[in-house]
Order: structure tokens, then sequence, then C-alpha cells
């Protein structure tokens, strides 16, 4: 199989685009899908200060090496998360991407934040793990960026992903949810940064292999939470529908974007308030991150008074 | 040819024979949508033959979360 722009063997093929690359050819079209992206979406300009969400997988190493290339500001954002080895591996291998490209990487550390990792929240929670882990992700990453300065938070979504999410929120029909989905969502409130996912016409074998040609080194474990959860199960039933009809993936997210949540938008009017504690937006009182800060905070006072942390492992 | 499988734990297996990345990835049941094949330092699309003395790769891509 040849290019479908130079005489070179080809060493992508895309079949939902009737399309093969050679590596440079291919590195350009994820450029060119980035960058009409950013413009189709107005996600952002060139003046904007974006803050990408590192996770030290694939798709946030790939996209943070897109932005800095195309020559946006772009400052990484780690958070770890305290789950044993996995966590360890990622920060590692996001600060050595951060070193090798001479970018900046805030780091952040949910044990001092919060004063324990994801898996003792779970435990005090009763909740699983990614719903805290969520949860926290959210609220920082939106946090962070207000404090420091960020116009733009942006996170390393890819159409599997948000393929996925689509189908768990339509076999729940989540209204709410399926109203919020989108690749570029506009603050709706002043204390609220407007969030974009620039990759989300890319499919994860596409974002590897992007990683792959680059030469980036990125976490190829998985996070131990994922096993199980729905969103691999979606994934790999949607994989399995797209090896037999290529493009359903891609014709599914963005069917839904083009005629499907117009409609859900319009109804949707809920008025957000500033959360009592922290200032941040919330539909009640107090925003769900204090909540869960409260409930941890209690738990650290009556069960560890010098600290819960050494006791999370 | 050897076949070295991280999907993402590592495991090894040797095949006998010529065939192409897409019937190889058919006999070991792994969605061509979501797994990377790789020869030294080249991505392989599905037409590509390997022979018996390749040493190959495959990749999952697929992350959760
Ligand atoms: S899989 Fe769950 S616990 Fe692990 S990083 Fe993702 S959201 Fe957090
Ligand atoms: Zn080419
Ligand atoms: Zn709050």
């Amino acid at each position: 199989m040849r290019c479908i722009k130079c005489p070179v063997k080809a060493s992508v093929e895309l079949r939902r685009h009737n399309s093969s690359f050679c590596s440079p050819h291919y590195l350009e079209f994820v450029r060119n899908q980035l960058a009409r992206n950013v413009k189709r979406l107005r996600m952002f300009a060139p003046e904007d200060r974006i803050l990408v969400a590192i996770s030290g997988g694939k798709d946030s190493l790939a996209l943070w090496d897109l932005l800095l290339e195309a020559g946006y500001s772009a400052v990484g954002l780690h958070i770890q998360l305290g789950i044993g080895e996995y966590s360890v591996r990622s920060a590692e291998v996001s600060q050595d991407f951060a070193q090798s490209r001479g970018a900046e990487l805030i780091e952040f550390s949910l044990d001092q934040e919060l004063g324990m990792g994801v898996p003792l929240l779970s435990r005090v929670l009763r909740r699983p793990p990614c719903s805290g882990c969520g949860l926290n992700k959210r609220y920082l990453f939106n946090k962070i960026a207000l404090e420091r300065g960020f116009t733009v938070v942006a996170t390393g979504h890819n159409l599997d992903d948000e393929a996925a999410t689509l189908m768990g929120n339509v076999l729940r029909w989540q209204r709410e949810q399926l109203a919020r989905q989108s690749p570029s969502l506009e603050s709706n409130h002043p204390q609220m940064v407007r969030k974009v996912k620039p990759l989300y016409t890319l499919t994860e074998r596409e974002t590897a292999s992007y990683c792959l040609i680059r030469g980036i080194d990125y976490v190829v474990e998985e996070c131990p939470n994922a096993k199980g959860a729905h969103s691999l199960l979606y994934k790999d039933i949607l994989n399995r529908i797209e090896t037999e009809s290529p493009g359903t993936k891609q014709q599914f997210f963005q069917g839904f974007l083009a005629r499907m949540r117009p409609a859900l938008q319009r109804e949707q009017t809920v008025d957000l308030l500033a959360c009592e504690e922290c200032g941040q937006p919330t539909t009640g009182e107090v925003c769900s991150y204090c909540r869960m800060k409260d409930r941890v905070q209690n738990y650290i006072a009556v069960n560890a008074p010098n600290g819960a942390s050494r006791r999370d492992t | 040819m050897d076949v070295i499988i991280r999907n993402p734990v590592r495991r090894e297996l040797q095949l006998q024979g010529s065939r192409r990345v897409k019937q190889l990835l058919k006999e070991l049941d792994l969605n061509p949508e979501s797994h990377i094949v790789i020869r030294g330092e080249s991505l392989l699309t599905g037409d590509e033959m390997l022979r018996d003395q390749d040493r190959v790769e495959i990749l999952s891509a697929i992350s959760g979360g």
C-alpha cells in the first residue's frame, strides 16, 4: 500500500478516510486535523494561554506536542492521583516529555491538596475510584487555570473517548450530560474556563500512531481502575462495528454534534451560581467538590489526624 | 516469526509461515481498529506481508478512564 500523497510505502491506513499515508505525510494529516478542528470550533487563538491536561498517556502527550509545535503557548498540568505504580510512572513520563521540549509542566498532587489519593478517597466516599478522581480533575483543571491566568483548558480526548461516552449517555438517556457533551465548551460562568478537545476527530489508533512516529514515550499501561470500566466495553463494541463499517464512530459522534446537540442545548437553561465556599460555579449552594472535601476532612480528623496518606497504601 | 503482544500485558509467541498483517490480527483475534503492528521502526498497514524471520510487535491503542 502506497501513501496517497507520494510514492513511498504507507505506514498508516485510515479506512474511514479511504487514505493511507507514509510517516511524514501522516504527521501532516494529524497537524491538519488539529488546525482544522481548532479553527472550525473556534477553540482558541494564537494569543490564548492554553493549559493542557497531561496524564502521561498517548492522547495528552500527542496534543501537547502538536500545540507546542504549532507555536501555541501551552503549559502542561499533571495531577498526581496517588494510584500506585501507575501514578509514579505517569508523573515520570510527563516530566521527561516536558524536559525534552523545554516546556513548562505544573505538577499537583492530590495527596498534598486533599490529604489522600484516589484509592482512599474512593473508600471514604464509598463511590467507584473514577467518580472521585473525575470530580477532582475537573475541579482542579478549572481552578488552576483561573488562578494562573489561562484562558482555555485543553484535554486529549479522542474520537473513541467521545463516541464511547456518547454511547453511554445514549444508553441511559442522560439528557444533561448529552447537552454538555461537546469538543468545545464555552464558559457559561465567569469562574468557568472554556474547555476544548482538539483531537476529537482522531481515533486512539491514530493518536498512538502519532506518538510512535514522533518517538514520544507515553504510558502504555492502563490505570488499574479502568479495568472493567463501561467505557472500555463501549469502545470495543464500537470498534467491532467500525471494522465492518468504517466511519461509523465518526458519523455517530459528528452526527450527534450536528443534528442532536443543538436541540438539546436549546432546552437547557440551568442557572449557575457561585459556590458559597469556593466561589466556583455550581447549581446548588455548595459545589460537589467542596461537599466532597468536607467529607474527606471529617474522615481525616476522625481516623488519621496525623495525615491519612501514609495509610493509603 | 516472533510476535510480541503488548495488550498492555506483554506476551510473546512464535508462528510459522508468512501471512499478511491483517491475517495475523485475525488469527490472534485482535481488532485492527485498536491495534498497531510494528516491525523494527516501521508501522505496518494491513496488507503488509510478514515473513518467517520477521519480528513484530503488536501494540494495543486502547486506554480506559
Ligand atoms: S481510570 Fe478512573 S481512577 Fe484511573 S485515572 Fe481514569 S478516572 Fe482516574
Ligand atoms: Zn507520503
Ligand atoms: Zn466549592
